[in-house]
């Protein structure tokens, strides 16, 4: 007990049951009376699609939300996680998907922030806190110069600071969101093997991954989500990845599926884009009237193509032709004025000046088209503003009307009416139905069909794979920035759309996929 | 039953909610309101507050800092902030001084020029922004340094006195058309074109998207950094015309001379409604506040407080209009979340 730090071998353990937990957001039941638990000395796997909500369970174990109902016994005890602090206080620790060090402080300093040991006079003992911290990366079996600054450092080093750190508040249940996103193989190893150390002397550990094939080899026991509900938890002997993918497939949504249109000529090509980092070797191509689904998890890469072909970052490699010609958009106007448009992920930030009025969003991308004499006419701006939310059937009381004031789904229609103000030839949608209710979203639905049909070509970037499988004349599967399947509408299935997205091949041998998939 | 008790409670949030807003909107006549308040609480204590002569004279001041302030809003709403409009204000002062003592370029020569130099002067701020992307105020915090080590320079230890400028040069600081100052008529003519301007060109409707969302503007296409660069611009040259008519009013003109006035240009923009993280406010809000301040430092005159109290009420203003500012914004916001969920 020296320096304030625990040994691991003598810590007490701490076994955690959350009974009947639900959470609601708004609209949306993120949590359906939900349960687990955490049993020292076991790794628990925690898996399901996006939205399935694995990072609302993750919160609430932070104390970052309060579950609407249910309860958490830590060893038996009712406790409340009112807040962050009194979740480290109950021996609850949580590593991020993204580190949250502070760059400019020492190792040392972000393991022991806010708890360093205190010499006399209550200041801080620096010397004890480096020796400290030290010992906890010996534990780790890690080594760190714990008096340099983490600005620099990889992930996958920030993410062990992390683990430290939880250690060094004598963690006892252990959560990990998305650990290994962004780490090498070899680093993932590393992890691993210190993850297993920690179940090895009694820690609880909560996994949460999208890959399963991590799942299979870290974890004890597996539960999976979807849709906010329990589905199953097994141990992970017992399952295959096939099981796995079934389990986290087979939403029923009522949706309005594409009316059928005939394709037309080639639009868009896409050959072998690559950005560093983000994604490589991308190729595709869209059709007049085609809707070609996106699929992929949450940080496959999907966001990130779209704004490459939409002018706001850059690419590295690989070419983009439009119409047959080869372009190179250097802004997102560039683009427009090329006849792409691009409805943005997150419409707060990034689709709408919510002080503006509806009129007003509507004519901003189309300003100098619509007023190349500089002068703005309010007439000219109602008119074509009425035009085209009148098309999408916006609930208001008028184009004058302040956007912030309008309903998600409705904001959504607003968005989609200015990019058509627009006039593209294609359209990329990026989440286009998140967080709207479920009549708002069959009438995005359907409007996305009719502008198919009406010549335009479609990518429909999307998590919700039912809606992806319904709209789409083919559907794209990224993971981490590769395509790994192009499934034409005829032979998608939600499993085989998910195999791809978690990185496996095919789950049944269907003749036309590369081997590889037979140890799966 | 509770149907109907849920649509009265939507009703009594959205009204609140709108009210709210009304008030938001309303800073003008808010502005305008507290000042006929103060108005007749002075004149009470001092009669002679409510005389043609020294409204006049508080208008005319009040106009001088008015013209800075519009150009100091437009900067403001595009989320950027000139701290160096009084530097810019000073040595155009001093220049323009200097070259009616030496009578260089004429009296219509040396005003142009001095409408130049505030015009380039906002530019290079506009490029150190834009161009070379240092955060706006320390940015500006630069220049205003550098303006004035310039102003230093160019005057040394000289001072240009009432009597080297032409005949008749600082009488329209005096002088009314209609009845109306000559200063005012100038700050009403910036305050209208400004606000014609705002309202229906591209120029305007792109000067708030840019404020009010980056990211968005980013995403439309609009040329952001062609639209931060312009409104630095016209802040300096609007700065010149404050430069201007500080000759006309002062007259005797030293390279100190404007020193301190950001406080005033910028308390006048914030006052005024103008939101200080950008994105909303208007040019007569900014006028308006400009001239709150003028009536401010009167009445301490009159009341017969020091006027060592100013700068610190000129402080004390800008903190509570911003966090009224703040408290209003969060209230707004609070009542249409509720509103959205239904």
């Amino acid at each position: 007990m020296t320096d304030g730090v625990a040994d691991l071998a003598t810590m007490p353990t701490l076994r955690a049951d959350l009974r009947g937990i639900s959470k609601r957001f708004g609209a949306t039941q993120a949590l359906d009376d939900v349960s687990l638990t955490l049993v020292p000395g076991e790794i628990h796997g925690l898996v399901g699609e996006n939205g399935a909500g694995k990072s609302t369970l993750v919160k609430i174990l932070a104390g970052i939300h309060q579950p609407d109902n249910g309860t958490i016994a830590l060893d038996g005890e009712p406790v409340e996680i009112a807040g962050p602090a009194q979740a480290r206080a109950l021996g609850i620790a949580v590593v991020h998907q993204e580190p949250r060090l502070f760059p400019d402080l020492t190792v040392a300093e972000n393991v022991f922030i806010g708890h360093a040991p205190s010499g006399r006079l209550g200041t801080i003992d620096w010397s004890a806190t480096r020796r400290s911290a030290a010992r906890l990366f010996d534990q780790l079996d890690v080594q760190f110069d714990v008096g340099a600054p983490v600005r620099g450092l990889s992930m996958a080093d920030q993410q062990l600071i992390e683990i430290a750190k939880s250690l060094s508040v004598d963690a006892r249940v252990l959560i990990l969101d998305e650990p290994t996103a962004s780490l090498s193989a070899h680093e993932v190893e590393r992890l691993f093997a210190i993850v297993r150390r920690l179940r090895d002397r009694g820690v609880a550990v909560l996994f949460v991954s999208h890959r399963l094939d991590e799942v299979f080899a870290l974890c004890d026991r597996a539960t999976v989500f979807r849709d906010g509900r329990h589905v199953v938890t097994t141990s992970t002997g017992e399952l295959t990845t096939a099981d796995l993918v079934r389990h986290m497939v087979g939403r029923a949504v009522s949706l309005f599926p594409k009316v059928e249109t005939p394709i037309g000529e080639l639009l868009l090509e896409v050959e072998g884009l690559t950005r560093a980092g983000e994604f490589r070797d991308i190729s595709f191509s869209v059709r007049r009237g085609e809707i070609v689904g996106l699929a992929g998890l949450v940080g496959a890469g999907r966001t990130e193509v779209a704004r490459v072909l939409f002018g706001i970052d850059r690419r590295d490699g690989g070419e983009i032709r439009l119409g047959g010609h080869a372009v190179s958009f250097a802004t997102p106007s560039e683009a427009m004025d090329a006849g792409i448009a691009y409805l943005p992920e997150d419409r707060h930030q990034e689709g709408l000046v919510l002080d503006f009025s509806i009129a007003q969003n509507v004519t901003l991308p189309i300003l100098p088209r619509l007023f190349p004499r500089l002068l703005v006419r309010a007439s000219t701006e109602r008119r074509v503003a009425d035009e085209y939310t009148r098309q999408f059937d916006v609930r208001m009381t008028g184009v004058d009307q302040i956007v912030g004031a309008l309903s998600g789904g409705n904001q959504q229609k607003v968005v989609l009416a200015k990019w058509l103000a627009s006039k593209p030839r294609v359209l990329i949608l990026d989440e286009p139905t998140r967080g709207i209710d479920i009549g708002a979203k069959v009438e995005v639905h359907r409007i996305i069909s009719e502008l198919a049909a009406s010549g335009l070509g479609i990518v429909l970037i999307s998590s919700d794979l039912p809606e992806v499988l319904a709209m789409s004349d083919r559907i794209l599967v990224l993971h981490e920035g590769r395509l790994t399947a192009e499934i034409p509408r005829a032979r998608a299935t939600e499993e085989r759309v998910m195999f791809a997205a978690t990185g496996n091949l095919e789950p049944v041998a269907a003749g036309d996929q590369t081997s590889g998939a037979a140890d799966v | 039953m509770s149907d109907s008790g849920a649509a009265v409670a939507t009703l009594s949030v959205r009204s609140r909610g709108q009210w709210l807003a009304v008030v938001a909107r309303q800073r003008e006549l808010s502005l305008v309101a507290i000042m006929i308040v103060l108005g007749g609480l002075v004149t009470l204590t001092a009669p002679q507050f409510l005389t043609v002569s020294n409204l006049s004279q508080v208008a005319v001041l009040a106009a001088l800092i008015a013209v800075a302030a519009v150009g100091e809003a437009l900067v403001v709403i595009t989320r950027n902030v000139d701290l160096s409009v009084e530097a810019t204000m000073g040595l155009v002062a001093y220049c323009v001084a200097s070259l009616l003592e030496r009578h260089a370029l004429g009296t219509t020569g040396a005003i142009a020029f001095g409408l130049g130099l505030g015009l380039v002067l906002g530019m290079v701020n506009g490029i150190v922004v834009t161009v070379f992307r240092v955060p706006a105020i320390v940015a500006t915090l630069g220049t205003l340094s550098i303006f004035r080590g310039i102003d230093y320079l160019v005057a040394g230890s000289h001072q240009v006195p009432l009597a080297s400028l032409p005949d008749g040069f600082t009488n329209p600081a005096r002088d009314s058309v209609l009845g109306i100052p000559i200063f005012v008529l100038v700050a009403l003519g910036i305050v209208v074109i400004g606000s014609a301007v705002l309202r229906s060109t591209r120029f305007g409707r792109q000067l708030y998207a840019v404020g009010s969302n980056p990211e968005a503007a980013a995403i439309l296409g609009i040329p952001s950094r062609l639209v931060v660069f312009t409104a630095f611009s016209v802040c300096g040259l609007l700065a010149g015309v404050a430069g201007v008519l500080y000759v006309m009013e002062f007259g005797t003109i030293n390279g100190t001379s404007a020193t301190g006035l950001v406080l005033a240009v910028v308390a006048a923009v914030v006052v005024g409604g103008v939101n200080i993280f950008g994105g909303s406010g208007t040019l007569v809000g900014a006028a308006l506040g400009a001239l709150f301040l003028g009536f401010i430092a009167n009445a301490l005159i009159l009341v017969g407080l020091s006027q060592f109290w100013l700068q610190a009420i000129y402080g004390l203003v800008i903190l509570l209009a911003v966090s009224a500012d703040a408290i209003i914004v969060r209230r707004i916001q609070r009542a249409t979340a509720a509103r959205r969920v239904r």
